[in-house]
């Protein structure tokens, strides 16, 4: 069961409370894009065992979406961030380097 | 005119405490800039109470205003003004971004009332929500779920707890609390 805090409302509930939105930071790839870039952006996810960066919505509540950081290993969460940034912030790399030093997740670590 | 009643017209079920549906409530959404001084001014002036702060309610004598979300309020007000209510919202408004609907008839409001711990408790079977005396205080608003739909829940004063979901939901809202409050089911862990 994860635990997540929603940043847009300050919440604090249990896993069923929200909803998992796939993976975050995505780079939209449209028109003028390569098939294969296209490709990679529709299907090509990470399935990472250990750090992960995902979109949720707190469905029954806010309704807002917003980013958390957790492990696929130990069901930790890092920390969660609002949904208008493009890379995770530096308190929230800290926290997971606290854990889990050197740690990659796609460009970021 | 037609005769307006509320989803379950005032059903009522008498377990360990007491469930019943409220009747009819005006209930307005409003959405916008929730720091802007003109939107603070409208709800203020259209609730009746004070603007309430991030997951609070607050209530006044016969309405109040509920926060939903960072962008948006529950403005509770006595259902037959709810029309006269918005006119003034859109006049204290004027060209700024808002939105303001009458949601009265989308919505339903529950009530449940008894000793404090056991209405508490009744609840704490059906949300994912710490109801404990010390952590879900009157003046706290909480959305969340109640089983499988969304509902909105505060304590209006102890022992005496408001829910609202939406209208489509409301008799099986009901079922649920009933189950939740029928005699001999009393969990005992937060009501000695």
């Amino acid at each position: 069961m994860l635990i997540l805090t929603c940043p847009c409302c300050g919440v604090t509930g249990e896993e069923t409370e929200f909803h998992g939105g796939g993976e975050a930071h995505l780079k939209r790839f449209g028109p003028g894009s390569s098939e294969g870039e296209f490709h990679d952006y529709l299907f090509s996810k990470v399935n990472p065992k250990g750090v992960h960066l995902e979109r949720w919505r707190h469905n029954n509540g806010c309704g807002k979406w917003f980013h958390a950081a957790r492990d696929t290993v130990t069901m930790e969460i890092y920390g969660t961030y609002p949904a208008q940034t493009t890379e995770p912030p530096q308190d929230i790399r800290d926290a997971i380097t606290a854990k889990r030093p050197g740690w990659s997740w796609r460009e970021f670590a | 005119m037609s005769n307006m009643v509320s989803a379950l017209n005032g059903a009522s079920a008498k377990g360990f405490v007491e469930v019943r549906d409220m009747g009819l409530q005006g209930m307005i959404t409003l959405r916008g800039d929730l720091n802007a001084a003109k939107l603070k001014k409208a709800a203020r002036a259209v609730g009746g109470a004070d603007m309430p702060e991030q997951g609070h309610i607050s209530l006044g004598d016969t309405g109040g205003a509920a926060w939903m979300s960072p962008d948006e309020l529950l403005v509770l007000v006595p259902y037959t003004e709810v029309d006269a209510r918005l006119s003034e919202i859109a006049k204290a408004m004027g060209d700024d971004h808002h939105l303001a609907v009458n949601v009265s008839d989308a919505r339903c409001m529950f009530g449940v009332s008894g000793d404090d711990a056991l209405v508490r408790e009744a609840l704490a079977k059906l949300m994912p929500v710490d109801l404990s005396a010390r952590a879900f205080q009157p003046g706290q608003f909480r959305r969340s779920r109640m089983a499988q739909v969304p509902a909105a829940l505060w304590m209006q004063a102890e022992g005496e707890a408001r829910i609202v979901c939406f209208r489509s939901v409301a008799q099986y809202v009901f079922d649920l609390l009933k189950g939740a409050t029928s005699p001999g089911s009393e969990v005992r862990y937060l009501a000695r």
